[in-house]
């Protein structure tokens, strides 16, 4: 019997067993892929939002705005990479300022800090490489970058190392009320009996939610392609740069990443599908097409990769976070500004858990510390030899783009919460996030996870049952 | 009738015409070397391939191998099912018959495994 | 300080240090990345090497053998799984592997032998879904050949390198079902031999001006819908089709590997993706020569090996001091020749020129130009992007030129 169960492993419910982690409870994490950070969480703009989009007093402005102060503390606990690089919206015609303006007061109605109106000179010094039909821009100096699946992993796995237990390969199926709590049951007939529950699905929250009877949450998925390049190209602008933002979100952004990449997208398209995460020739090429209006040195030949992640649109326009009165929380509708939000989130949900009866005693013993898993990557060249001296494989390069070594990965395997397949390695690790894609050591880092698992070779997935990387030896199909 | 080939002997890929009556040769034109010419004539007659493939190991690795001349083209397939159902020891040296007479030919290791490896 | 370290062990490297070797160099160092020399022709099982070099036919991990044998005959050391991380312009390496952890050597010279990579999907943007079974056919070639398993059973292979023609005969022999090789370009880009005995032999489809559109399956590839594509490279809509398949391989270019060269300050050409370098195979900076598919792509390791050569012996003669710089020749091309290799001319000797054209041509003549004299012709029945092609300089003709200039003339 857990005190409380959190339902979806991206970064709401992530954040949100790490918080319940500082507590007396005993508390799990239910996933219903072969690792965390699967939907939304690993799939967005990874961007730390100022907090000047969202409508004043809603949950989405209050969240924000808290959110992303917490961030950087919360990063840094973590050992999550974050970076305050600030964000323009920038404006290339009247039209454009007019909205420009609208966002610099409701930014200031938020509370968002340091925010003001730069003219084209200034845009300029801050970004040398913008269209020479940029002629101002709202700059928000509390703009962030941070990379949203490390977080949640690491979230994830600092919860797990202050006592709570992950789920992976659970996908709830059904949920009943009993005397004591919440039985949580799989489509594989497990079940899980929870005092408090937390629905942190993500896209699935409203049948998660319905399951428990709260029959008033829909959430529509908004498709959102986007394209990452070289890290050669991570430069071309160091701000995030969005354009003026429509009803269907906040126009296509050009940012570097954490790791030093530059990211373009997302679309924005209303789907009924929820599974459905194609790429398409035209959503790509609208990504091109209108980052190029932003800034004319994209080279798509430099891409890395291009991927479609699903926000989780709600059907009231602002997050819906609320109890049922009886200890199940529904955490639905989290699209952006949710990443931004989510430390905040966290600690709303905490208090709704509070409300409902749940008691809250601090442990003694909690370590809200994780060793960032790309230690080694970023230590001096002393440093790493004193690691290599004492663990022989972070000697050994196994991923050369990145330069990730074997001992890297057999951590990543190893750590909370333990990646069990190639997708969840790269995450962790950045092996096979190069220009290679895995190439090279795609064939090394299935033998290391075969090995670390104690699974045959074949066995080893891309991403869980059913993406096996091979179908069998030779010789014996 | 006429015939035209790529030759496969070596990169040049030169394109060959082989005249033929009869089911026998009659001219090759086109190579730019003795061997094209032998390979036209038996293409057209006697269709030929080296195969090459691997093989289990004891140890559950796989050793490259060849067949150390070329056997008969419609071989092919038979001659992997009876390589596939063989099973090497190592040490095996380059060279090192590992089947005798398959088609005609033997196959042979094209790799040193000197021990067991893993 | 070492006289010579060697970046790659594979048969570029083994050939350059041989070769280095014999010129008298006797403190030299290759640094391998993986756990043996002989790089890719480790996984090349096929044969069809080797007819130039040693004039018999050998597969892959056999004429890796040839150099290996020269290797240790010539007691040349070789660290293995050892991987470079940094070269600067003072030809300081750094370098990291399990026993030594992170050190620097310092080199006299420097040849790069780090070979290619193969372009991935994401080059491409192929739309559709990221599922297992989208394979480079290399790391294909590598589960295969290598670990010996099997990467999927019904296959539809993205361009025709010949590496994919190569895992399109593989697959098949393993048991698998090849569907299709599409080729967005109207000509194959690989050898004229391997369509025949690869694709042929076996009755493959090779799809030219198709293209793969879209890849479908969520787990696991379900299949992938492919079209032809009009002159502008662009799809056409009522073409599509879908291929119900679980692996779809991609042969659609290597890329040489020339990102330790960056750090080192080298010169790269846009064209070929290598180094910039003269007769010598030395690049633009001094003493750091390169050789190889790290230089340009090759599609004959006979010819990886004699410009291998050329670099060890030319870094030999370097080490011991010898100066070139007597002349300062260009070599330009005219388009329709892509590139050539060398690009610059640096001292006054008969050299081969190697070279690729950007398009399949029929009875042409290369002409090499010194201002409005032509200073050698050629002809050539066929040429085609995916075969290399060479001419042989006479010293003479590199008197009073300050650029030669090959062109392709069509008859």
């Amino acid at each position: 019997m857990y005190d409380v169960s959190v339902i979806g492993g991206g970064v709401i419910g992530g954040l949100t067993a790490r918080k319940l982690a500082r507590y007396k409870l005993k508390i799990c994490v239910i996933e219903k892929e072969n690792d965390v950070a699967m939907g939304a969480s690993k799939a967005n703009s990874a961007i730390v939002h100022a907090g000047f989009d969202a409508a004043p007093l809603t949950l989405k402005a209050k969240l924000n705005v808290k959110g992303s102060e917490m961030m950087e503390r919360i990063a840094s606990e973590l050992g999550v990479k974050y970076r305050r690089n600030g964000s323009l919206v920038v404006a290339f015609d009247d039209k454009d300022r007019d909205t420009v303006t609208e966002l610099y007061e409701r930014g200031i109605k938020n509370g968002v800090r340091e925010l003001r109106i730069i003219e084209r000179g200034e845009v300029l010094s801050l970004e040398p490489n913008i269209s020479d039909d940029v002629v101002c821009a709202l700059y928000a100096p509390t703009g962030a970058i941070v990379c949203p699946y490390e977080l949640t992993v690491a979230a994830i796995g600092n919860a797990m190392d202050n006592g709570a237990k992950l789920y992976t390969n659970f996908e709830v199926s059904d949920i009943n009320k009993t005397g004591e709590g919440y039985e949580i049951i799989s489509s594989n007939g497990d079940v899980i009996k929870s005092a408090y529950v937390v629905n942190a699905a993500g896209i699935n929250a409203d049948s998660i939610a319905a399951m428990a009877g709260c029959d008033d949450i829909n959430i529509r998925p908004r498709r959102g392609e986007y394209i990452l390049l070289d890290k050669a190209d991570g430069g071309v602008v160091s701000h995030t740069i969005f354009q003026t933002p429509s009803d269907m979100g906040k126009g296509i952004l050009v940012t570097p990443t954490v790791d030093g990449n530059l990211l373009l997208g997302p679309t924005a398209e209303d789907t009924d599908d929820k599974t459905d995460k194609r790429t398409t020739p035209n959503g790509l090429s609208k990504v091109l097409d209108r980052a190029r209006k932003t800034t004319d040195r994209i080279d798509p030949k430099h891409t890395i990769t291009s991927f479609c992640g699903l926000r989780a649109v709600g059907n009231t326009g602002d997050f819906i976070i609320k109890s049922n009165g009886t200890g199940f929380i529904n955490a639905a509708g989290i699209e952006s500004p949710g990443l931004s939000a989510a430390p905040a989130i966290a600690e709303y949900i905490v208090e709704l858990l509070k409300n409902d009866g749940l008691e809250l005693e601090e442990k003694s013993d909690f370590n809200p510390v994780r060793e960032p898993t790309h230690a080694f990557r970023e230590a001096s060249a002393e440093a790493k030899n004193k690691i290599i001296a004492e663990k022989s494989e972070y000697g050994r390069i196994i991923c050369r783009c990145e330069g990730i070594s074997e001992g890297e990965i057999r951590a990543a395997i190893r750590q909370n919460p333990p990646a069990r397949d190639l997708d969840a390695v790269k995450r962790r690790t950045r092996a096979q996030m190069g220009r290679c894609q895995g190439g090279f050591c795609m064939p090394y880092i299935t033998g290391i996870i075969a090995e670390e698992l104690g699974i045959p070779y074949e066995e080893v997935t891309k991403s869980g049952k059913g993406s096996e990387i091979n179908i069998g030896k030779t010789k014996e199909i | 009738m006429e015939r035209e080939l790529t030759c496969i002997v070596c990169p040049m890929g030169c394109r060959i015409t082989v005249k033929m009556r009869n089911g026998k040769v009659e001219g090759v034109s086109g190579n730019t070397c003795p061997r094209g010419e032998r390979y036209a004539i038996d293409e057209c007659t006697d269709p030929k391939r080296t195969l090459t493939t691997t093989m289990r190991c004891e140890n559950g690795e796989v050793i490259p191998v060849k067949t150390d001349r070329a056997i008969p083209k419609d071989k092919m397939f038979e001659c992997m099912k009876i390589i596939n159902s063989s099973v090497v020891s190592p040490p095996v040296l380059i060279g090192d018959v590992i089947i005798e007479n398959v088609f005609g030919a033997n196959i042979v290791a094209t790799k040193n495994v000197m021990q067991k490896e893993k | 300080m070492r006289d010579l370290v060697i970046i790659g062990g594979g048969p570029a490297g083994m050939s350059a240090a041989a070769a280095a070797r014999r010129r008298g160099i006797r403190d030299i160092l290759i640094l391998e990345r993986d756990g043996r020399l002989g790089g890719i022709l480790n996984q090349c099982i096929h044969n069809g090497f080797g007819l130039h070099k040693f004039s018999e036919e050998l597969t892959g991990p056999e004429y890796a053998w040839k150099y290996e044998e020269q290797v240790k005959e010539l007691n040349i050391d070789c660290m293995l799984n050892t991987m470079v991380l940094d070269i600067d312009e003072n030809k300081l390496i750094t370098a990291t592997n399990s026993e030594r952890g992170l050190f620097t050597v310092k080199a006299k010279a420097i040849i790069l032998a780090m070979g290619c990579r193969e372009r991935p999907r994401g080059a491409l943007n192929i739309a559709g879904t990221r599922p297992a079974g989208v394979y480079s056919a290399g790391t294909a070639q590598k589960f295969l050949n290598i670990h010996g398993y099997m990467p999927g059973k019904e296959v539809v292979i993205l361009g025709s390198g010949d590496i994919g023609l190569i895992m399109a005969r593989r697959m098949t022999l393993e048991g698998a079902k090849v569907k299709a090789v599409c080729e967005i370009m109207p000509y194959s880009g690989g050898l004229a031999r391997n369509i025949e005995q690869c694709l042929n032999d076996f009755g493959i489809p090779l799809m030219l001006r198709h293209t793969v559109v879209e890849i479908h399956g969520e787990k696991r590839v379900e299949g992938v819908t492919i079209a032809k594509v009009d002159k502008s490279m662009r799809p056409i809509e009522s073409t599509r089709q879908f291929i119900k398949c679980d692996t779809l391989l991609l042969s659609v270019g290597l890329i040489p590997e020339n990102e330790l060269s960056e750090k080192a300050g080298v010169e790269l050409s846009a064209v070929t993706g290598g180094a910039v370098v003269d007769q010598d195979r030395q690049t633009s900076v001094d003493g750091i020569f390169a050789c190889g598919n790290v230089l340009h792509v090759h599609d004959l390791v006979d010819f990886v090996s004699d410009e291998a050569e050329i670099a060890g012996n030319s870094a030999a003669e370097y080490i011991k001091g010898k100066k070139n710089d007597v002349i300062s020749v260009k070599l330009t091309t005219d388009g329709k020749i892509r590139y050539t290799v060398p690009q610059t001319v640096t001292a006054k000797k008969d050299m081969t020129v190697y070279f690729r054209v950007s398009d399949v041509y029929r009875n042409v003549r290369i002409n090499v130009r010194n201002g409005d004299k032509v200073v050698l012709s050629k002809k050539k029945q066929r040429v085609a992007p995916g075969e290399m092609e060479n001419i042989t300089l006479k010293s003479d003709m590199l008197d009073n030129a300050a650029e030669l200039r090959l062109e392709l003339e069509e008859m």
